[in-house]
């Protein structure tokens, strides 16, 4: 099925367990009102696509639920942890939540192997051959066992965003958080990191993207959000959202892109 | 014809443009995205094809032995060599001449002969007019060695620790180190020996008025001579002590090594910390007075006007160690707030995303991503302590400079050949010290690929 996606939506898994709970969230940076009273709840299983124009908060928003931005009002619940002060929560929260990142961020000083058994084997505390086994299995799943000697410098892009991708499965999160993933690749490699997400969605992960692809949210999304200066303007099933968008902005964005 | 110039120019154009090509299009790690990567390879492939379609287009060149690129770059060289070896020519004989011609003292003869004067500062015995000139060097040298070396030590540690305080997201933390550099960066470090010398060490109470600083003991005292420190004079059994010490960092090293089994095999993570650094304290310590403490002071007594017994340290030591650490402090400030920086912030929050404590963050992915940006500029601050420590000829501290090539050449002569060694000595400290620098940027070179 990885090579062709099919045009219609995959099964949902999403089950009633709330799994991210932002309510009334408010953002700024300095005088700048980043996220505007932001409410949103992911369910176990769930996967929300998010779009929006550039600047419009969708980075920020998503990183406010690991914590790499602190929020300043409201409140955010994680895997029924709420996010504060409380820097015992931040590292459980954040061991529970994979990232991946738009230009990859591998280790560059260390093997493929070493991104990926640093988590496992300091925070998991798990046993090197364990570690070892552990990251040898995601990247089969990702398609690129053979590289687990090399260093992230020696991979293609598209390679490098799949480790990326391995490197955070690897931690056995709850919820992965994709933040335009594919944004810096070429067409030709785009593919196989959304062929990886898809396949990844089939095992019922909960996820957040933010994403411009739009063949992978009509394929993969249970609900579409579209941002636009801090607002959550229009959230909606896929279906719904790409072919009777309800706001002006959404229709102008979508006519934009599509 | 073209003005010659060009010709010499455009040699040194094709040069550079040919470095260009080798080392930075084909370097082999750029950390950023493939993108950037395949952007100098399209330029290469340009420059490769460029050179292709000329191979092919042109008609073939006719051999003119003036005219040819390679022969002209040799000429050149020949004839700057020439140059260059007239001139030093010239100098050697001229000075030589000169020299001769005012019964001025020529040779090494001087090396043997025993010096008249003394020095308030050594580290190997002296006595003047028994000690000679070549004794008098090593003692310049070894000076100038030693308040380098300390000075190299305080000013790493102080240097990182006010680099990491300028990154502090504490506002006045930030602030204090920013102040620091800004301060001790930019007022000229001879005027920072000057103060030090003229405006501390000078105006401290006279020796009767010592200043004790060993809460009374008398164990350290300071006064305007200098800081006075007991010497410790160790007892019969006293070897065992360091021994202990040894032995129980041997042991820290082993119980490392066994924790790290122990995690590679099951995961779990022991603290070594705690338990060595009491074993180094502790067991040395027990050693020590389970042999009776056998060790001894000598503490400095005041007779007459001035302290005997142990060992001093002259105002103008303590004014050059001290301006030297703290000017070059806030240069290696810099160069390790530039490494910090100089990897990206992608790096921390992917390192903070998977559950590393920031801790971990810092040391198990952006300090070693760091190094490489730091240990240069680093190392040329330690070649610059070096250097800088010449400047001790301003308040008289007795360096190789202010001893030897002040001093002794006043008295014996010999100018050349003092102010030859002199500069040998500080070319051959610094090429030593490159000479690590290189082995460690190859180092890290092949590790990060
Ligand atoms: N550290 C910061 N300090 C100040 N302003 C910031 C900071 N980071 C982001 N911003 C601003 O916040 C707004 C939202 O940024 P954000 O990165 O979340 O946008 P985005 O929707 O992800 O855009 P893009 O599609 O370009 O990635 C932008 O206007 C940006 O300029
Ligand atoms: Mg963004």
């Amino acid at each position: 099925m990885s090579n062709n996606p099919p045009k219609s939506q995959l099964a949902s898994a999403a089950s009633s367990e709330v799994m991210i709970a932002i309510k009334q969230m408010n953002k700024w940076y300095g005088q700048f009102h980043v996220l505007k009273d932001i409410n949103l709840t992911v369910h176990k299983g769930e996967r929300i696509v998010i779009c929006g124009p550039s600047g419009s908060g969708k980075s920020t928003m998503i990183r406010c639920i690991n914590a790499l931005e602190e929020h300043q009002e409201g409140e955010i619940i994680v895997d029924g942890i709420l996010l504060g002060k409380n820097l015992k929560n931040l590292d459980h929260i954040r061991t529970e939540v994979g990232m991946v990142f738009q230009n990859f961020n591998l280790f560059p000083h260390m093997t493929i192997l070493e991104n990926l058994t640093l988590g496992p084997i300091w925070v998991r505390k798990m046993n090197r051959v364990d570690a070892i086994d552990t990251a040898m299995t995601y990247l089969e799943r990702v398609k690129i066992p053979e590289q687990a000697k090399k260093y992230p410098g020696q991979l293609s892009g598209g390679e490098q965003q799949r480790v990326a991708i391995a490197r955070s499965l690897c931690m056995n999160p709850k919820i992965m958080l994709f933040d335009e993933p594919t944004s810096a690749l070429d067409p030709e490699m785009i593919k196989e990191v959304l062929d990886v997400m898809v396949e990844l969605a089939n095992t019922g992960m909960t996820m957040v993207v933010v994403t411009h692809e739009m063949g992978f949210a009509k394929t993969v999304a249970d609900q579409v959000i579209f941002m636009d200066e801090g607002d959550i303007v229009e959230q909606n099933e896929p279906t719904v959202f790409f072919d009777n968008p309800q706001h002006e902005r959404t229709k102008l964005f979508l006519s934009q892109i599509l | 014809m073209d003005a010659w110039w060009d010709d010499v120019f455009a040699a040194y154009a094709l040069n550079i443009d040919d470095l260009w090509r080798r080392t930075i299009c084909t370097a082999p790690s750029f950390p950023a995205g493939d993108h950037i990567r395949r952007k100098h390879r399209q330029r290469e492939t340009n420059v490769t094809n460029e050179a292709k379609a000329t191979k092919r287009g042109a008609p073939k060149e006719k051999f003119n032995f003036f005219q040819d690129q390679r022969v002209r770059s040799v000429l050149y060289q020949l004839l700057t060599a020439g140059i260059i070896g007239w001139m030093v020519w010239y100098l050697a004989s001229n000075t030589a001449h000169n020299l001769s011609a005012r019964g001025m003292n020529t040779g090494f003869g001087f090396w043997n002969v025993s010096a008249g004067f003394d020095t308030d500062f050594k580290l190997i015995d002296y006595t003047p007019g028994i000690g000679t000139y070549g004794r008098i060097f090593a003692i310049g040298v070894l000076n100038t060695l030693l308040v380098s070396f300390l000075a190299i030590i305080v000013s790493t540690i102080l240097g990182f620790f006010i680099g990491v305080m300028r990154l502090s997201s504490n506002w006045l933390v930030a602030k204090v180190a920013l102040a620091y550099v800004e301060i001790f960066r930019n007022v000229p470090l001879l005027i920072q020996i000057i103060f030090w010398y003229m405006g501390v060490f000078s105006v401290l109470p006279v020796v009767r008025n010592s200043l004790d600083l060993s809460f009374g003991s008398g164990w350290m005292t300071l006064n305007n001579r200098g800081l006075y420190i007991s010497t410790p004079l160790p007892g019969d059994l006293f070897w065992l002590t360091p021994a202990a010490l040894v032995l129980a960092i041997i042991g820290a090293v082993l119980f490392r090594r066994h924790a790290r089994k122990v995690q590679n095999e099951t995961g779990r993570q022991i603290n070594t910390l705690l338990p060595s650094l009491a074993a180094i304290i502790l067991l040395p310590l027990a050693v020590f007075l389970a042999t009776g403490t056998p060790l001894a002071w000598d503490m400095p007594k005041l007779s007459g006007f001035n302290f005997v017994g142990g060992t001093s340290l002259p105002p103008a030591f303590l004014a050059l160690l001290i301006s030297l650490s703290i000017y070059h402090a806030a240069h290696i400030t810099e160069a390790v707030r530039a490494g910090i920086l100089s990897v990206s912030k992608g790096q921390s929050e992917a390192a903070l995303s998977i559950g590393l404590s920031p801790g971990r963050v810092m040391s198990m992915v952006v300090i070693p991503q760091a190094m490489p940006a730091i240990v240069p500029p680093l190392i040329s601050n330690w070649m610059n302590v070096v250097k800088n420590s010449s400047l001790a000829i301003a308040i008289g501290y007795a360096d190789i400079v202010s001893l030897f090539m002040q001093t002794a050449l006043n008295q014996a002569g010999y100018a050349v050949e003092m102010v030859g060694m002199t500069m040998g000595f500080y070319m051959v400290v610094s090429l030593t010290i490159s000479f690590f620098l290189n082995i460690y940027n190859k180092r890290v070179q092949l590790v990060e690929r």
